[in-house]
């Protein structure tokens, strides 16, 4: 009973976390680019008061437009608690595995181009135009990271993974683990909406992809929906934290254990905001036609970590 | 389970469909069409109650019945043929109760008889098709399911599309019926009475197994839609009325791969590993052109049907990986892919019958198929605009409905492909399981913009303004399939151990059922990963319930207002300034754009005193799909020359016909002497 309580918890844990390190990254990035900027715990702030505010919605909008965010959330909520934070194995292992995942954060992308259509707006349809573009060209690298990671560990699903890799350290460095790495971490920034992909912090009409899709949302929707995105990157993080590096995750339901755990993954995901602040700062953003080749260039990575792994084995 | 019910339920439903059939005739046009989808339904419910009992009692069961002059009708029910007796009754019945409303169109148009009378043998026809048990009765079934097709094609025969449709149909299938002839006279050593286990029991020393094989794929994928064969299917699909678009897109292409499965996995038994790298290649291959092309499509019934040829795709998949592990000795995994691509063949049926009765709804309804022209159905059509959602999210693969639970077997049984010794080939699935997660993607692409043009936002035209919901006839027929949707969905952990075993029991695959243990977590072994779909649908619902919930607690502000839809300042919306679906998919062309080779006509006027001022602007593009014309035009240029050279031997005079018959006899009685 307490090892599905804990991964209750896990889940809450980055339900909670999940707009504290959209607002640290943010503010690393601020540091960066010598402004001050807004503390890391402004999108609590702004979800206080986006919670605060009354909805407006488009005449033109129908049922589907007011039920989006909550698939949207409950779709990302559901994967926060499929991925692996402070404790394997995993008792949710048996609901899904990473093609559950994958296909759950298709569910949220598939509700969400929806929603963009609704209101009958321009930019709502080239938002979701964009975003399914971009969503259906990142598949083939996610799977071939996924099939190259059940090739080490001969299963798909996380927990297992995390414990394979825990049990043999060495492959960590080996060439496959690390190309798939690279794989998976560039179709997360596409997944996540960050640079050069979509530029999170821009209204500007003719870029935008994520931002166009919500345009026309408000209020409690658009407090639930900014949530869900911010969710979708702390799990993408954790997931390459800890399917990658797992080291640090608790294998015993010990109280220290676990603490000790919760610490770790604390520092990866504030390694990893690092990384992405510094990526953000120094790189443009893509023409979304060139955003196909970046894609493509993950899926030869993922390609090439399977055959390496095929021939060193 | 005794004898007698089986032989029952086969009495049954073929007596309803006949009845259906001669009611259809003989009765004037309401009572016509009631009796005809009265008689449809009923016998597709024995149909399904058929394939149920012969799942349930694991046993074949045989009759054998005299009444054809060449040596007798066999009939047979097994493992393999009883998933698509279940699929062809559960899409039959709602397509026929969906028929009886929305055939009231035809009237005093069309012939209601034909349609009624037609329907019904068709149905007939493909129930019996997968019961056939030797030689002459498969193929003349077959021949008579396309024949009977080819007339349903042709039900609004003063349109020169449908025409068009007909005989693309008529000579793709016959194509496909010669090379089964040859195949089954390769394989049967020229008796074509030969029954199904003569011919299973002499396959493994026949000389010309490659051969076999290869007609054999050609054949069936002929009428299954495989990339290249698949030409004739976003024509002749579209035009046929809508619920008869369900069943051809829902059971009588799944006839390619029941017949496909019956030669190759049954009677031919386990071939070298090419067999299976080439049908899982044909397979990759129709899955990504058929959605591709889907994309570029804005008919809504088009755009179904090729989606259509990438299910198929996906299907052969499923088959192709179980033949190559079938033949490297891993049977779990083959058994395992079999099964997922059976349990994709009815999935598909499911949705894609929902989503052509959807679009015929809509067609119904606006009087046209082209999406541009229509938006803001959801609002005048609610209940057709749900069913087709949920087809929708079941196409696309997402959880927790029926689409997802055998994509992700199929997943599954690719990623056993590291067990295969050679690395090149095993090099092979990899690839694979890339391109199909591409194919899931851009179906889910091509479904947020089917759906989101079709139904969301506003009204683009008239007719899709003035809309109506279909009448409750239709309705049901749309909602007997989306519950099939969902609960297929949910029972994957019945219904692989089921399949499994309902395969196990044929003759050339012999693995180990008992390994097939039914629980909760779907728990199959050769699979990697787990996956329970109940549970995630329960999860889902919880969530769903949850927060609202949560938000009400956190004391979020409850207030909704209408406003207008932001604009930048302008006052006003109208449809034009809406994304339309060429738009939509206009990114992706752009990325795929040396695959569709799009042809550009931009067309400038200038003003005669200035080129800096320009009149007109007129820009065309158009998306041939380059390679059926690289492929067909030749044929079609030989076979009109050849048709032209021979043309002197036609004078329309009768004495000259009957000398060319007397001539033939002469010259068969010769040839006949010839032989040993």
């Amino acid at each position: 009973m307490s090892a599905w309580l804990v991964e209750v918890f896990e889940a809450l844990f980055a339900l909670a976390l999940a707009p504290g390190l959209v607002g640290l990254i943010r503010w690393i990035k601020a540091r960066m680019q010598s402004r001050l900027g807004p503390p890391p715990w402004q999108p609590y702030r702004e979800l206080r008061k986006l919670l605060h505010k009354e909805v407006v919605v488009s005449d033109n909008a129908s049922w589907l437009f007011r039920f989006a965010p909550y698939a949207v959330s409950a779709s990302t909520l559901a994967i926060a608690f499929l991925v692996p934070l402070i404790v394997v194995p995993r008792r949710f292992d048996m609901i899904g595995d990473l093609f559950v995942v994958v296909y759950l954060l298709l569910l949220g992308t598939f509700w969400l181009a929806l929603a963009g259509l609704d209101p009958g707006s321009a930019f709502g349809g080239m938002g979701a135009s964009r975003d399914v573009t971009v969503a259906a060209l990142a598949e083939p690298s996610t799977a071939t990271a996924i099939f190259s990671l059940a090739l080490g560990a001969g299963s798909t699903n996380l927990g297992a993974i995390v414990v394979a890799t825990l049990n043999d350290p060495r492959t960590v460095l080996t060439p496959g683990h690390l190309l798939a790495f690279a794989a998976l971490f560039v179709v997360a920034l596409a997944e996540t909406g960050r640079l050069p992909v979509d530029n999170p912090a821009t209204h500007l009409e003719l870029t935008m992809i994520h931002e166009a899709m919500i345009l026309e949302y408000s209020g409690r929707y658009l407090a639930l929906l900014e949530w869900a995105s911010g969710l979708k990157l702390f799990l993408f993080l954790s997931l390459l934290a800890n399917l990658f590096f797992p080291w640090g995750i608790a294998q015993t339901m010990t109280p220290a254990a676990l603490a000790w755990a919760l610490a770790v993954l604390v520092l990866k995901l504030v390694i990893l905001a690092v990384v992405l602040a510094v990526i953000e700062t120094r790189v443009a953003k893509l023409r979304l036609f060139r955003v196909p080749e970046l894609l493509t260039a993950s899926f030869v990575l993922a390609l090439l970590a399977i055959t390496s792994s095929f021939l060193l084995r | 389970m005794d004898m007698t019910l089986l032989s029952g339920l086969l009495a049954a439903l073929i007596i309803c469909y006949l009845a259906g059939a001669l009611c259809a005739l003989l009765a004037g046009d309401l009572y016509g069409r009631m009796l005809a989808a009265a008689g449809a339904v009923l016998g597709a419910l024995a149909t399904v109650g058929l394939g149920i009992a012969a799942l349930s009692t694991g046993a074949p069961f045989s009759a054998i019945f005299n009444f054809l002059p060449f040596g007798g009708c066999a009939l047979r029910i097994d493992g393999l043929s009883a998933p698509f007796l279940i699929l062809t009754g559960l899409v039959g019945a709602a397509s026929a109760i969906y028929g009886y409303g929305y055939s009231a169109a035809y009237e005093h148009v069309y012939s209601l008889r034909r349609l009624g009378a037609l329907f019904n043998l068709l149905l007939l026809s493909l129930a019996l098709q997968v019961m056939a048990d030797n030689v002459v009765t498969f193929l003349f079934l077959w021949e008579i399911m396309s024949l009977l097709a080819y007339l349903l094609v042709l039900t609004e025969h003063r349109e020169p599309a449908a025409i068009r449709a007909a005989n693309w149909y008529m000579a793709i299938s016959h194509i496909g019926f010669a090379a089964l002839l040859a195949m089954f006279l390769l394989l049967a050593g020229g008796d074509l009475t030969a029954a199904f286990d003569t011919l299973r029991a002499n396959a493994p020393s026949l000389p010309d197994r490659d051969l076999i094989f290869l007609l054999a794929l050609l054949g069936f994928g002929a009428k299954a839609g495989l990339i290249p064969l698949h030409v004739w299917l976003p024509m002749a699909h579209p035009v046929a009325p809508s619920h008869v678009s369900a069943l051809m897109s829902g059971v009588v292409i799944k006839m390619g791969v029941y017949g496909f499965c019956r030669v190759v996995l049954d009677l031919l038994g386990a071939g070298p590993p090419w067999w299976g790298g080439l049908v899982l290649a044909v397979g990759i291959a129709s899955a990504l052109f058929g959605v591709l092309y889907a994309l570029m499509e804005h008919d809504l019934k088009r755009l179904l049907a090729y989606h259509s040829v990438e299910n198929i795709g996906i299907i052969f998949i499923g088959i192709g990986a179980g033949l190559m592990f079938q033949s490297y000795g891993l049977l779990t995994l083959a058994a395992l892919g079999f099964v997922a691509a059976l349990y994709h063949a009815l999935n598909h049926a499911c949705f894609k019958g929902l989503l052509f009765l959807g679009a015929g709804s809509v067609l119904h309804a606006t009087f046209t198929r082209n999406m541009e022209a229509m938006g803001g159905l959801i609002k005048k059509m609610p209940r057709t605009a749900l069913a087709f959602l949920i087809g929708s999210a079941s196409i696309s693969a997402l959880p927790p409905l029926n689409g997802f639970a055998s994509e992700w077997l199929v997943f599954q049984t690719l990623l056993g492909g590291s067990h295969i010794p050679e690395p090149r080939v095993a090099l092979m699935m990899p690839v694979a399981v890339a391109l199909l997660a591409l194919t899931g993607g851009l179906a889910m692409a091509c479904f947020v913009k089917a759906f989101g043009i079709t139904f969301l936002a506003i009204p683009r035209s008239k007719a899709a303004e003035q809309a109506h919901e279909s009448p409750a006839s239709m309705q049901t027929g749309m909602g007997i399939l989306a519950v099939a949707c969902v609960v297929l969905g949910l029972i994957p952990f019945f219904i692989v151990p089921v399949f499994g075993r309902a395969l196990a029991g044929l003759g050339k695959l012999p693995w180990d059922t008992a390994r097939f243990t039914l629980a909760l977590p779907l728990d199959i072994p050769g699979a990697v990963g787990s996956m329970s779909s109940p549970l995630l649908a329960a999860g889902l619902l919880i969530l769903l319930a949850a927060i609202p919930l949560a938000l009400r607690l956190a004391g979020a502000d409850r207030r909704t207002r209408l406003g207008h839809t932001w604009g930048c300042g302008r006052i006003g919306q109208t449809p034009r300034m809406q994304y339309t679906a060429t738009a939509f998919a206009e990114p992706l062309r752009r990325v795929f754009a040396e695959l569709y080779r799009p042809t550009q006509d931009l067309s400038i006027d200038f003003h005669p005193e200035s080129k800096y001022f320009v009149q007109s602007i007129e820009y065309q593009s158009e998306i041939h799909p380059w390679f059926e014309k690289l492929l067909y035009q030749p044929l079609i240029g030989i076979f009109q020359k050849t048709a032209d050279r021979v043309r002197w031997i036609q004078a329309g005079w009768l004495g000259l016909y009957l000398a060319y018959i007397l001539f033939a006899l002469i010259a068969l009685l010769v040839f006949a002497g010839w032989l040993p």
